[in-house]
């Protein structure tokens, strides 16, 4: 008997959506040995790591808060990745986004203007739009890679929220503590469901999703996205300006991770922190491949990441396990889903030997 | 009698979806040269694939100087004494032609004397090669020499040619056919893999012809005509369409002093082009691949910009420095040399390949709104209108053959009534069947009053339907010729870069 990959005539569309369920179930399966092997009851971990943390109101909450910024950005990383610009550093973008929105508080830590709120969203776009147009300009003028600009400006952005945070926005009466004055009422983020985290930004991380759902699927914009990726030749022969395009979508996802920075500081932190972000911008990266660049399936991926996260907690604070435990669950599931993938395009063929074929044999 | 020296008995190889060689006989003795004819898609390639080991057969046996054999390699073929030389060539640029033969040889052929046994093959059938030069300076004749004394170095008793005439001017088809018919004095066999019916009257001795994977016929090729070549290959009778060329009338289509600068290398650059296609009229570029179509065609379409405005003229406005969006709106309609990821998109439907060349002028998009339902429409028409053979419009346009792929891309282009149509290489790989609908289109077009452009290789297509022809030479563009004046050996000097005004 002998087992083989047969490429398919096309691809399947059924196993672009069934691959990712694969790769979270072999996830599991994979979980479950590790548990056992690190000593630790299997069942009990699995359980204590997948459904504890959303048995009750406050932890579907908790979810919902850490989707929403993997969402939102993954929804604007999609679109770059799917015109073949490959936007890594949403991470610096996200980080700026929450600077250029925090300094209006900073330097008016008074007000209590009702616009306040609003002109820190846009702030909040604007500077991850700027963050982004760096790669932008780098590749369309000098034809620069924007994996390796965009990156590399991730650790620029890092530095930047470290100096301001060290020395021109430490609180005053702050204890000499790296922090930024907490965040007056005008300035925060309102919650939604009271009694929990949940705040106004997870409706923004739905809208961004519908649009982008929209937008790609029902829009000429979306279609010269996608024809872009697919083909870059037939892009310029159906007219689209390849420059103008690399603009929008780096744009439109520094715009994004931008506002999911600015929505971190108002809405859960009330204050510029040293870290103000546990690696959504590069996580994103994972949920907009495991959603299939698609932002139907980015709104399920999110909720896998941002369960990852959260089981990662809840296993270490109640069996004592280590944190990089939702490291180790994060990299199986790309791992598994990169491997599936390959039934995309491959089916598998169980065949007999048959004796008449003479193949393989001098 | 001796047996024959190959020989396949009831050969079958199955893909996914399709029988492309269904139990084939087919039997080459020594010093023959055989063609192999069929439409494409007739499994011509996959069935000299099994005889260079890249395939395994599904059933039957072969047989390799009365001896049953299977080949399991491309390496094993050439060890037993078969070689080939493939329609694309496998060259490293950027070695000289003797680091290129080295690599591909096995070692014990290579060493200190390679450069000698170059010189001697290549003096021995008149190929002229020197094993010192670099690839990237020889022409595609030369490059396909290279391949030839490749496979002869290795003395093999029967020689496989992909059609290999595809890329060279008549002239340097005439020098090949007179190396391949010294080998075959000499008694090796060759297979001759052509779509081209006049040079397999020419050069074979006997042909075995193909269709949907099984042998339909065997033949004395000298002894038919092209004509009946032609309908045994696709199975049923054909008639060309006869036109009475119309009187042309004003000029629609206008290039003046058109110059591009190569950006590197590899790209030609484009030399002060000048020509005009008048209304109703066909109007042909000749050439050999590379020597600055596609350059041409990119500027010509507006994927990419002249520097000068006036450089192209759309129905008498200036366009050399609009995009291809704002030439469309003035009425081209553009089908590109590669059907698949330029002209057309493999892996989305027709229906969303309907927006790719047409969405402006079918009204697809209503302001930034995709209109699926009117995509539809036209999709379902360029279908049943072009007799596009598919599986229904939502497959993926990459699931289309050449032949249908192509009547697709210019139904899309011809159902926008242009006044103007530039269509490179449009018959390029495609099917008897399929070539003769897609002329009979652009006569119709041409009828119609469109100025059609078209850029072949193809010296017959052109000659059966165009009214001029200008022949293209590294980057420049000869005076344009009315055909009636015209024979193939002229063109043939042309694309040789001769000046018949000089000669």
């Amino acid at each position: 008997m002998r087992i083989k990959l047969v490429p398919r005539q096309t691809h399947s569309r059924l196993m672009t959506w069934l691959t990712p369920v694969m790769a979270l179930g072999l996830s599991l399966v994979a979980g479950t040995v590790v548990f056992y092997l690190l000593g630790y009851p299997p069942l009990q971990s699995l359980y204590a790591f997948f459904i504890s943390p959303i048995s009750d109101l406050y932890g579907v909450c908790e979810l919902l808060v850490k989707a929403s910024p993997l969402a939102m950005i993954a929804v604007g990383l999609s679109m770059g990745f799917r015109a073949n610009v490959w936007n890594i550093g949403a991470e610096g973008q996200l980080t700026v986004g929450a600077l250029a929105g925090s300094a209006l508080v900073i330097y008016f830590p008074e007000s209590n203007n009702i616009l306040m709120l609003p002109a820190m969203l846009i702030l909040g776009i604007l500077g991850g739009m700027a963050w982004a147009s760096i790669p932008a300009f780098l590749k369309t003028r000098f034809n620069t890679n924007e994996i390796l600009t965009s990156l590399l400006l991730v650790y620029v952005a890092i530095l930047l929220l470290s100096t301001l945070v060290h020395g021109p926005w430490r609180d005053p009466a702050g204890y000499n503590f790296p922090e930024s004055v907490i965040f007056q009422d005008v300035a925060t983020l309102p919650v939604i469901v009271s009694g929990t985290r949940l705040h106004l930004g997870t409706i923004f991380a739905l809208l961004a999703i519908i649009t982008g759902w929209i937008l790609i699927s029902r829009t000429l914009a979306g279609f010269q996205v996608r024809v872009s990726g697919l083909a870059p030749q037939a892009a310029r022969y159906t007219g689209v300006r390849s420059n103008l395009m690399i603009w929008c979508v780096l744009l439109g996802a520094g715009g994004l991770a931008g506002l999911a920075g600015i929505i971190e500081v108002s809405g859960l932190i009330g204050q510029v922190q040293p870290i103000i972000s546990p690696g959504y911008g590069f996580s994103a990266i994972i949920v907009a491949f495991l959603g299939r660049l698609h932002p139907v399936g980015i709104l399920f991926a999110s909720l896998v990441l941002a369960l990852s996260y959260l089981g990662g907690e809840f296993v270490q604070i109640k069996l004592g396990l280590p944190l990089g435990i939702a490291g180790v669950f994060q990299g199986m599931l790309l791992f598994f889903l990169l491997s599936c993938d390959i039934l995309i395009h491959y089916r598998i063929e169980i065949r007999k030997t048959s004796l008449s074929s003479s193949a393989g044999s001098t | 009698m001796s047996s024959p020296l190959l020989e396949l008995r009831g050969v079958t190889k199955a893909f996914p979806g399709v029988l492309a060689n269904d139990s084939v006989d087919i039997s080459i003795p020594e010093g023959q040269i055989h063609a192999l004819l069929g439409e494409n898609g007739a499994g011509k390639s996959t069935l000299v694939k099994i005889i260079y080991g890249y395939y395994a057969a599904d059933e039957g046996d072969m047989y390799w100087m009365g001896n049953s054999v299977s080949v399991t390699s491309p390496a094993h073929a050439r060890q037993i004494g078969i070689g080939m030389v493939f329609q694309h060539f496998s060259l490293f640029d950027a070695l000289s032609v003797r680091d290129n033969i080295e690599l591909a040889i096995s070692s014990k052929a290579g060493g200190d004397g390679l450069s000698q046994k170059i010189h001697e093959v290549s003096n021995t059938y008149g190929l002229g090669l020197d094993p010192e030069r670099d690839v990237f300076s020889l022409s595609v004749g030369e490059r396909q020499r290279v391949e030839i004394v490749r496979c002869l170095l290795q003395s093999p008793k029967l020689l496989i040619m992909d059609e290999p005439t595809s890329v060279l001017t008549p002239q340097e088809a005439d020098n090949l056919f007179k190396v391949l018919n010294q080998l075959a004095e000499e008694g090796c066999a060759i297979l001759y893999i052509s779509h081209k019916l006049e040079e397999i009257k020419e050069l074979c001795h006997h042909a075995t012809i193909l269709r949907q994977g099984k042998v339909v016929a065997e033949c004395d090729p000298t002894k038919e005509s092209t004509r009946s070549l032609a309908e045994m290959m696709i199975g049923r009778s054909l008639d060309p369409p006869a036109y009475e060329l119309k009187k042309t009338g004003a000029t629609k289509f206008l290039v003046q002093n058109l110059s591009r600068i190569a950006e590197d290398e590899r790209s030609i650059s484009l030399k002060n082009i000048n020509f005009d296609v008048r209304e109703g009229e066909i109007f042909g570029i000749a050439g050999v691949a590379g020597n600055g179509q596609t350059e041409l065609m990119e500027m010509l379409a507006g994927e990419v910009l002249a520097d000068d405005n006036a450089a192209i003229s759309i129905n008498g406005v200036e366009c050399g420095q609009r995009s291809i969006r704002e030439r469309r709106e003035l009425g081209a309609a553009i089908v590109p040399e590669e059907r698949l990821g330029h002209g057309a998109v493999g892996s989305m439907s027709l229906i969303e390949n309907v927006f790719l060349g047409g969405h402006q002028r079918f009204n697809l998009a209503r302001r930034l709104w995709m209109n699926y339902s009117n995509a539809r429409t036209f999709a379902q028409k360029t279908c049943d209108d072009f007799d596009v053979r598919h599986a229904g419009i939502h497959v993926d346009a990459g699931s289309l053959s050449g032949g249908n792929l192509q009547k697709f891309l210019i139904g899309r282009e011809i159902l926008q009534e242009p006044l103007v149509m530039l269509a490179s290489q449009p018959t390029w790989g495609v099917d008897a069947g399929s070539q003769l609908a897609i002329h009979k289109a652009l006569l119709d077009l041409a009828a119609n009053g469109t100025a059609v452009l078209v850029i072949s290789q193809d010296l017959d297509e052109l000659l059966e339907l165009c009214n001029r022809i200008a022949v293209m030479f590294a980057g420049s563009l000869s005076e344009p010729h009315p055909v009636s004046s015209l024979t193939a050996e002229k063109i043939g000097l042309l694309m040789g870069g001769a000046h018949p005004e000089a000669a």
